[in-house]
Parts: C-alpha cells; sequence; structure tokens
C-alpha cells in the first residue's frame, strides 16, 4: 500500500529519545531486582553469620570493611533510596495523581537526586561522623 | 471428542478475579517494606559498632528479633512478587517460564527460611560466651 510521506506516522518502539521518566522506569526495575538478589544474599549472609557464631561474623565483617565489599554496601544503599523514591512514586501514580508532563518529569528527576542524597547521607554518617 | 466445557476451556488461563490481589499485595508490601526498613536504618545507624557481640546483643531482644523477622517477610515477599513480574514480563517459553518461576520460589523461600532461623536462633538461645 502506497504511503503518503508527509503524513505523521504512529511512533514505533524503536523511536523514543530517553526521558527521565523512562530512566525511572527501568532504574526502579533494576535496583528492585538487584536488592532482591545481591541484597537479600547480603542480609541473609549477615544474619546467619551471627546466628553461627564469632568466627563466621568476623569473616562476614572482613568482607563487609574490604573496599569491594564497601562499594556493594554503598551500592545497595543507593538501590535502596532509589527504589524507595521511585516506588512512593509509583504509588502515587497509582492513585492516578502526577501524569502532567512537567509534573512527572519533576518527580522522575527528583528520585534521583533523592537517591544520590540519602546515600551520601547515610554513608558520609557511617564514614566521617561515626569514623 | 468435543470442546469441552466452557469452564474446562478457559480453566488454567486466567487469573480467575485472583490478579488484582497479586498487585494489591505489592503495594501492600511496599508500605510495610518502607517503615520496617527506615526502622532497620534508623536503628543500624545508632549502633555503636558491628561487632559479633553488639549484633548479638542487639538482634536477641524481642523488639528488635520481631521487627527483622517481619522485615525479612515483608520484603522476601515483595522482591518474590516483583521478580515474578520480570519473569513474566521476559520469559515466553512456557517451559522456561515455569522453571524460572519454581526457581524463584525455592530461592525465596529457601533463603528467607535461613534468615528467620538465624534470627530465632539469636534471640532464643541469648549471646554466647
Amino acid at each position: 500500500m502506497a504511503q503518503n510521506r508527509a503524513r505523521p506516522i504512529s511512533p514505533h518502539l524503536s523511536i523514543w529519545k530517553w526521558g527521565a521518566h523512562m530512566a525511572t522506569s527501568i532504574f526502579h526495575r533494576a535496583t528492585g531486582d538487584g536488592m532482591a538478589i545481591v541484597g537479600a544474599m547480603v542480609l541473609v549472609w549477615w544474619l546467619a553469620a551471627a546466628a553461627s557464631g564469632k568466627e563466621a561474623y568476623d569473616y562476614f565483617l572482613s568482607w563487609a570493611v574490604h573496599p569491594l565489599g564497601k562499594l556493594v554496601l554503598v551500592g545497595l544503599t543507593w538501590a535502596f533510596f532509589q527504589h524507595l523514591a521511585s516506588g512512593l512514586r509509583h504509588l502515587v501514580l497509582d492513585i492516578g495523581a502526577g501524569y502532567e508532563l512537567k509534573t512527572n518529569r519533576f518527580w522522575a528527576r527528583g528520585t534521583f537526586v533523592f537517591g544520590v542524597v540519602m546515600t551520601a547521607a547515610v554513608w558520609g554518617y557511617l564514614l566521617v561522623v561515626k569514623g | 471428542m468435543g470442546n469441552g466445557t466452557g469452564l474446562g476451556r478457559v480453566r488454567g488461563l486466567g487469573s480467575a478475579k485472583h490478579g488484582g490481589n497479586h498487585w494489591v499485595l505489592h503495594r501492600m508490601t511496599a508500605v510495610s517494606n518502607l517503615l520496617l526498613m527506615l526502622w532497620l536504618i534508623f536503628s543500624l545507624l545508632r549502633l555503636p559498632t558491628y561487632d559479633y557481640a553488639t549484633i548479638r546483643l542487639w538482634l536477641e531482644q524481642p523488639l528488635v528479633a520481631v521487627p527483622m523477622m517481619l522485615t525479612v517477610i515483608s520484603i522476601f515477599w515483595h522482591f518474590r512478587i516483583g521478580l515474578q513480574v520480570l519473569i513474566e514480563d521476559y520469559v515466553h517459553e512456557d517451559g522456561l517460564k515455569f522453571a524460572s518461576l519454581a526457581a524463584l520460589s525455592f530461592y525465596t523461600f529457601g533463603l528467607g527460611a535461613l534468615a528467620l532461623f538465624s534470627i530465632a536462633k539469636i534471640a532464643l538461645t541469648g549471646t554466647p560466651n
């Protein structure tokens, strides 16, 4: 069928540009799944090590204070606050609010600011204030 | 053979009006996760140190062990639903989807049981000398 190229055509799956709202959506899923796998294992390792005895717990601690371990913990902290912020945003969207373009973009961007600021606050407190 | 009864043809194919419950539980556990995780983070930040003795003495208190168990249940329930949605979104081959969902259940219940048992052991046996 002949197509008039001057006519606007329906957007296709492969034609889009990144926006804050899209990033929020995929980050919500990625941080959630990341925490479900890495976060759950770290939490259970910590609890099981504490239940097993001092030796097992000290071995856990040796990883937790290692720079690589710290990187994982900082990453999980960020994933948590990012997921928390975008999750709260989802609860608002679920009741049918916040779909206006500017409002939607503002809060989508806000989730990233919240995630980074809260991670910095927690680790700033842990490393600087508590030492 | 005929085409079966109307009920027989649709059985196993749809949500049978329980699909909404799954969605609501995801939101309910999101709210309980929020409350419990804020409790956990603030409690951990208030601890003076994170060595073995401090953590054991902290975890064995009833008002710590119980919210910690609730945290594990709430989080695991929530991520079990979230990962199920992920699998249903991306795994379309029936056999692989079934295997993935089964593996997810084993992972969730296995890890969850270990977490709950560990908390219970600490709470019920106290801190060893």
